[in-house]
């Protein structure tokens, strides 16, 4: 059983004397084991999870196991709550036999939240460090690693054909879940994002008027369609599949932190690989590749925007 | 684990909690504090008040003793293993990080090593996280509502564990240093864990 301390063992001390300091008890640690939450304790939860990710990864493919593992827990509660069912092992059976609950699990275990010009800082940084690089190659090369619904691939096109780019660029999109790429592929995004994405859009040093990249219609934004010629949506599991390309810029924020460390480093394999040398690696603003194993193959381009260029 | 959570009010209520904590303190604390995107310089001023580092969590941060962690903002911030783990989740009741969510998975990861704090604020975030540390057998603190800029987020914390230890702000940090020195006095602790037999390294 995992005793729960302030700090474990494992940890790398920063200092002298940092230690444990709020100890369990005999007691306590009793105590923990029998204190139901929901009529679970924590050992039996981890259990259960284990088994329905076991499962899962059996029966239909998709290897959830090594995601991190906290998050996990709060979306397979709230899938739980909102059906109405009791335990893990119930979700499980219905999860297993029912080809659609798989289907709803699959949409909350992936977080598609994204917006336009995300962190407009990040865009800045890319205009003011990045294209100047770009535009000494003969072609560009892209990739969108977990790119949702798109967004953050239509932003890129639209940033690439204001620094007169675009012609020679292509944009890998590419996401785990089938549903968010076929929305992608339509390019409509609601309306009552715009005046947000608008924000975005200038702080992120866009020079015309957002308004000309898209249609409004009544169902949605419909974005230009000169915008999409040159994305490739497509479905490709970080986890399980292997590189396709070789990039000059991969993009990939806000997936891994839902990734366990050792998946992450795995993940960073993988982009290593398909990188040249001077390759340029975007992740998201929390992100960082101090705990990936991979700090010393790349610099940091702009460390604020957490850009970084492989150097071996 | 010490796991504080503030809403409205609480920049100065937590510069008030650093204030105080020593040099040598070594129990993580980690402070979730309700804001904007745009609201870049509460790190700053916050290690204005103390000699301990404050850090605002990356993904996958390790937990040591020693440091003030601050949650990111536009994040929800979790506990995982030995580490700490962010996420874009939607919000939870308009916020993001939430309090909730970053107390629930305390309780899960530190048990009855988990102090919750609950500070003031204007909505009710942090009470049913604050339930669950005290349902794992963690210890359970409140602002004293009548000392809080907001009483809200206190009162709910409280309807939520009663039996929670209720300090006005300025005897805050004292106790928490208290719990750290192991001078937090055993009959609290015997109430908390229902044990009797006081051990402690
Ligand atoms: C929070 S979104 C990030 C979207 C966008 N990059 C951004 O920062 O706005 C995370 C995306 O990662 C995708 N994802 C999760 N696991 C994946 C995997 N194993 N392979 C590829 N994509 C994955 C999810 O489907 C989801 O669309």
């Amino acid at each position: 059983m995992v005793v729960p301390v302030g700090l474990g063992a494992a940890d790398p001390a920063p200092a002298a004397g940092a230690e444990a300091i709020v100890t369990p008890t005999v007691t306590d640690i009793a105590a923990a084991a029998e204190a139901p939450v929901n009529g679970y304790s924590p050992d039996l939860e981890r259990i259960e999870i284990q088994l329905l990710l076991e499962g899962i990864y059996r029966h239909y493919g998709f290897d959830f196991r090594a995601y991190a593992y906290a998050s996990l827990r709060r979306r397979i509660w709230k899938r739980i709550d909102s059906d109405g069912l009791k335990t893990i092992s119930a979700l499980q059976d219905r999860v297993l036999h029912d080809p659609s609950m798989m289907e709803r699990l699959l949409l909350d275990l992936s977080i598609n939240v994204t917006a336009m010009f995300r962190d407009p800082g990040f865009y800045v940084a890319f205009r003011r460090d990045v294209v100047p690089a770009l535009r000494t190659y003969p072609f560009i090369r892209i990739w969108h690693a977990g790119c949702s619904t798109g967004e953050e691939a239509y932003s890129m096109a639209i940033l690439l054909e204001e620094e007169d780019l675009y012609d020679r660029a292509r944009i890998y999109a590419t996401d785990i879940n089938e549903v968010v790429i076929r929305k992608a592929k339509e390019g409509i995004f609601p309306l009552d994002r715009m005046q947000e994405y608008t924000q975005n859009y200038l702080r992120a040093g866009g020079t015309r008027s957002f308004s000309e990249y898209y249609t409004a219609m009544y169902d949605g934004a419909l974005f230009a369609p000169r915008l999409m010629r040159n994305i490739v949506f497509s479905q490709h599991n970080l986890v399980t599949d292997r590189s396709f390309a070789e990039c000059n810029v991969i993009l990939c924020r806000n997936v891994l932190i839902y990734f366990d460390r050792t998946l992450q480093q795995r993940v960073h394999k993988l982009f290593h690989e398909s990188l040249p040398i001077y390759g340029y690696l975007g992740l998201g603003s929390k992100e960082s590749l101090r705990f990936t194993g991979f700090e010393d193959d790349y610099e940091a381009v702009d460390r604020r925007e957490k850009i970084y260029r492989k150097i071996k | 684990m010490i796991a504080v959570g503030a809403s409205w009010g609480g920049l100065k209520a937590l510069r008030a909690i650093a204030h105080g904590l020593p040099a040598h303190f070594r129990v993580p604390i980690t402070f979730v504090q309700h804001r904007s995107k745009e609201s870049a310089a509460l790190r700053e001023l916050l290690q204005d008040c103390t000699s301990l580092i404050v850090c605002e969590v990356e993904d996958k941060q390790p937990i040591m003793g020693g440091y003030v962690y601050l949650a990111p903002p536009d994040y929800h911030l979790l506990v995982d293993g030995d580490e700490f783990s962010l996420s874009v989740d939607e919000p939870v009741r308009y916020s993001r990080p939430s309090i909730d969510v970053f107390f629930e998975s305390v309780a899960e990861r530190f048990g009855p090593a988990a102090v919750g704090v609950v500070l003031t604020g204007a909505n009710e975030d942090g009470a049913e996280g604050l339930r669950q540390i005290a349902a794992r057998g963690g210890l359970a603190v409140v602002q004293d509502p009548r000392t809080a800029e907001s009483p809200i987020m206190p009162r709910a914390a409280l309807r939520a564990v009663p039996t929670a230890q209720t300090l006005p702000l300025e005897r805050m940090t004292p106790y928490l240093v208290s719990l750290d020195t192991g001078e937090e006095n055993e009959q609290g602790r015997r109430k908390r864990t229902g044990g009797t037999d006081e051990v402690r390294a």
